[in-house]
């Protein structure tokens, strides 16, 4: 029973990512239709331009309270009763705010569409916000904060935005607020945020699934037509660094059996224009399992369960940061070989197989990304919150498998920066406080969990 | 909607299911084995698992972590898991890429075993270490997946032990295990392969009979041990872990009939009446209404051999006292037995159970892992497509009447994770 040759590939099928119907609705409201008619269902998404980055520092947690409270009554119906209304269709909506926007969606099947749209507007429009549901929703995020002090991996990760932007930037708080400012939040600080922010005028609204353009044109046009509000933009802060210098800080987990480490610094805004060639500088450093860091930490020395790296996309600079969690022991010495990893991808260039294994991945997964309603409307979102071009979608694929190993080196050295490295480990900090000052991180500082930096005054 | 289904058998014994859907230019390729955690033996825990990450580790005309490389470098996602009963392999590829898919898996079925070596089991078992680090031992009430299966089978039922193992068990671990594990259940006989999305036909079958027909059949899996128990626990059972938490977190378990027996169906719509969607009785109860809890979800394990568990999983609100919160959970479940369940609460439950079904036939990888598991579980992948009408069978005078019958206070499994003050907190 000998084997077969490796197969070589067929000729690639053809593949367009769905086309975008856009137009606007009389009040301004931007609208943007996918058919993807396979199945009987439907995927609505609506985008406003209202992220919690544009929140006053001091009201941090706002945008993200007023995005949950959306659907807890409109019109004569309470919350209860909003979302029972929607089960019975057979969904449930999904509301957030992330830094540059607040959207909301549901997927439900096409019979039933028409209903369920009719109260989602109601909510979006018109939420009645009652002070009580307000105020459990404010407290459900509190209870979270305080859940989060014995979960690492979260802990790791908000930490780490604590300590690296400066204390005084809205992004030094978490998304959805610390616990001094979501306290102070109620029913009239959230009515205040939708009133200013939530309209006609800032909205995208998204439909993907079986449905053709007129259809939904007539539908949000009946739905969504005559709603007047003077919501306007916030200008997007920039972001700001607390220090350009390397420093470690650790958190203490004591007796935790593994570090959750973290390292990186700022990255730069998402309209770079060497977006593209960072993408895959990244995939190449710990994008991919087949990465360098992935490669060296998990399969060469077994420190970890995975290792990866990512920078963050926001309008304004979001941070790079190489993610694990390692074996206490040896904390210092994975991160050593992190280190390494990041000098070597800015000494020399990469080798064309692995920039063509990061080109030919990202390129073809594009149609695996997309087989949902959902997915597509998701990623049409993050495109017109970053204001892309409209052929963005469409010319992606050509545009990755262009980029070139040089390309690849000159984003290494321009977009990583080892000598303002922030590195940070939720553990068992007395056991690796001097090993990892020894690998030269610059100050090392021990904070407890409960040591939130952007609340220490 | 039903899933497209054809199934053929290869003189070897592997069973080959075809689900063609030409939407995207996408194919998915997934293995079942008809092996997980419950056929390992005593002091081997874990094993299953620690053999998935070796199956990554390359086979004869495959390099360490080529496997990965080339399914990435054609553009496709993969993976694998290991779950009690059953280990799966995956991979979503662009569709004139499936015959590398193909040949991947063929080749680690056919030949893995000259590419196993001391060092990359040595490698694997220290990466599975960690992994249990990550995922239940440096994890807030990460032992609740080890802990619920130890306090609802007795200790000599597969289902009992852990499946990612003791930190001695994976130690123990040898190549000779290895090559034994493989040689008894990866065999094509123990298999399910199956091929959904955008492939021609004819050509799928060909490459399957070149790639798999000449994988010779194996010897026969020794059988598990009975998993037949009484039908229910007769008598309350109960465990209390003091944990680093910050808040109370109580499972509820009860034992009903085994996953796919016509009662099971009723179990499954009862526990998304209790706890699937906000708008469920838990959620309702405990996180709007009462605020007392910050999540409250039902679910049934979904264990297809000897009897399965509806599981009832509350978090608290941080402060609320153990005893409340568990005297309130149970009061939900006493409610559900002397009340019964509304029209209206069927109407929801089967609503969101639609739309669910709908969107999960999106993703080829997620229609051909249903039909790896219909025919695993089931011996017929085409059964999938009953899943719908099944549930819509189900009455409210049966939901009412299996509550009465199975979630009695003598078929309940408690395990309660209480806060413990953490020694930074004492020392504060």
């Amino acid at each position: 029973m000998t084997a077969l040759p490796r197969p070589t590939a067929g000729a690639p099928r053809p593949y367009d990512f769905p086309a975008v119907h856009r137009d606007v609705l009389s009040n301004g409201v931007r609208l943007l239709v996918v058919p993807m008619p396979r199945l009987p269902l439907v995927t609505v998404l609506a985008l406003v331009d209202a992220g919690a980055a544009t929140e006053s520092a001091a009201q941090a947690g706002v945008a993200e309270l007023t995005a949950r409270t959306l659907m807890e009554g409109t019109g004569l119906l309470d919350g209860a009763a909003v979302i029972e209304a929607f089960e019975r269709l057979g969904t449930a909506v999904g509301t957030w705010a992330d830094w540059d926007d607040s959207g909301a969606s549901f997927t439900v099947t096409r019979s039933r569409l028409d209903a369920a749209l009719a109260q989602f507007a109601d909510g979006l429009r018109a939420p009645r916000f009652p002070a009580a549901d307000v105020a459990r929703r404010r407290d459900e995020r509190l209870a979270d904060l305080q859940q989060q002090l014995a979960e690492p991996r979260g802990l790791a990760d908000e930490r780490f935005d604590g300590f690296l932007y400066a204390p005084t930037s809205r992004y030094a708080r978490p998304l959805g607020g610390s616990a001094t400012t979501v306290s102070a939040l109620d029913d009239v600080a959230v009515r205040a945020f939708h009133a200013a922010r939530y309209g006609p005028a800032v909205t995208s609204l998204l439909f993907v699934g079986d449905i053709t353009p007129e259809d939904a044109r007539v539908m949000a046009e009946q739905r969504f037509g005559s709603w007047r509000t003077t919501a306007t933009t916030a200008a997007t802060p920039e972001a700001t660094v607390a220090r350009r210098e390397r420093h470690a800080i650790l958190v203490a987990k004591p007796d935790a059996p593994q570090s959750e480490l973290r390292v990186g610094h700022l990255g730069v805004p998402r309209a770079h224009p060497d977006y593209l060639a960072i993408v895959v500088m990244n995939a190449v450093l710990g994008g991919l399992f087949s990465s360098r860091i992935n490669l060296n930490l998990r399969e060469k020395h077994a420190f970890t369960y995975g290792a990866s790296s990512g920078f963050e996309w926001r309008r304004s600079a979001g941070s790079f940061v190489v993610r694990t969690a390692v074996k206490t022991e040896v904390t210092a010495r994975a991160l050593e070989e992190i280190l390494r990893e990041i000098d070597g991808m800015r000494a020399a260039p990469p080798t064309a197989a692995e920039v063509s294994l990061a080109t030919d991945y990202l390129a073809g997964v594009f149609p695996i990304r997309f087989e949902s309603t959902s997915a597509v409307a998701g990623a049409l979102a993050n495109a017109t919150s970053f204001g892309l071009p409209d052929d963005w979608f469409s010319t992606y694929r050509d545009r990755i498998r262009a980029i070139t190993p040089a390309q690849v080196h000159a984003a290494a050295q321009a977009h990583l920066h080892p000598d303002r490295l922030l590195v940070l480990a939720v553990g068992d900090a007395p056991a690796i406080a001097d090993s990892v000052a020894a690998q030269g991180v610059g100050p090392v500082m021990t904070v407890t969990a409960e040591h939130d930096p952007s609340e220490a005054r | 909607m039903q899933i497209p289904v054809d199934t053929y058998t290869l003189p070897n014994g592997l069973r080959v299911i075809l689900s063609e859907d030409h939407a995207t230019p996408i194919v998915a390729v997934n293995l079942w084995y008809h092996v997980g955690s419950a056929n390992e033996r005593a002091g081997r825990t874990g094993f299953a698992h620690l053999f998935e990450h070796m199956l990554f580790q390359g086979s004869a005309n495959v390099g360490a972590n080529e496997h990965f490389e080339l399914v990435q470098r054609a553009g496709g996602t993969l993976n694998g898991s290991t779950w009690l009963d059953r280990t799966n392999y995956y991979e979503t590829m662009p569709s004139h890429q499936l015959e590398l898919a193909l040949w991947l898996e063929a080749d680690r079925m056919a030949r893995l075993l000259p590419a196993m070596t001391q060092a990359k089991l040595d490698t694997q078992r220290d990466v599975v270490k960690n992994e249990r680090r990550w995922s239940v031992d440096n994890q807030p009430y990460g032992t609740w997946w080890e802990k619920l299966p130890a306090l609802c089978f007795p200790p000599e039922h597969p289902f009992h032990h852990s499946l990612i193992g003791s930190m001695e068990d994976l130690t123990a671990a040898s190549l000779e295990d290895v090559a034994e594990f493989f040689r008894t259940y990866y065999t094509p006989d123990n298999a399910v392969l199956t091929i959904a999305g955008d492939f021609d036909p004819a050509a799928a079958r060909a490459m399957v009979e070149r790639h798999f027909g000449p994988i010779p059949r194996g010897t026969g899996r020794p059988t598990l041990p009975s998993m037949t128990l009484p039908e229910q626990f007769g008598a309350p059972r109960r465990e209390v872990v003091p944990d680093a938490v910050v808040a109370t977190r109580i499972l509820l378990a009860f034992r009903i009939p085994v996953a796919g027996a016509p009662d099971w169906y009723t179990a499954s719509l009862l526990a998304a009446v209790l706890g699937n969607g906000e708008g469920s009785r838990l959620p309702r109860a405990l996180v709007r209404e009462q605020a007392i809890a910050s999540e409250a979800n039902a679910f049934t394990f979904d264990l297809h051999k000897g009897s399965d568990l509806l599981v009832i999983d509350v978090v608290a609100r941080p402060g609320v006292a153990p005893e409340t919160i568990e005297a309130v959970v149970v009061a939900e479940v006493e409610r559900l037995i002397a009340d019964g369940v509304t029209a209206e609460e069927r109407g929801r439950a089967l609503a969101l159970l639609e739309t669910g079904w709908i969107a999960g036939l999106q993703s080829a990888g997620a229609r051909a892992d249903k039909l790896s598991q219909f025919a695993t579980y089931r011996g017929d992948a085409a059964l999938v497509n009953a899943e719908p009408e099944r549930h819509a069978a189900v009455t409210v005078e049966a939901l009412a009447a299996f509550a009465r019958t199975w979630l009695v206070e003598s078929n309940r499994a408690t395990l309660l994770y209480v806060p413990q003050p953490t020694p930074a907190a004492e020392a504060a």
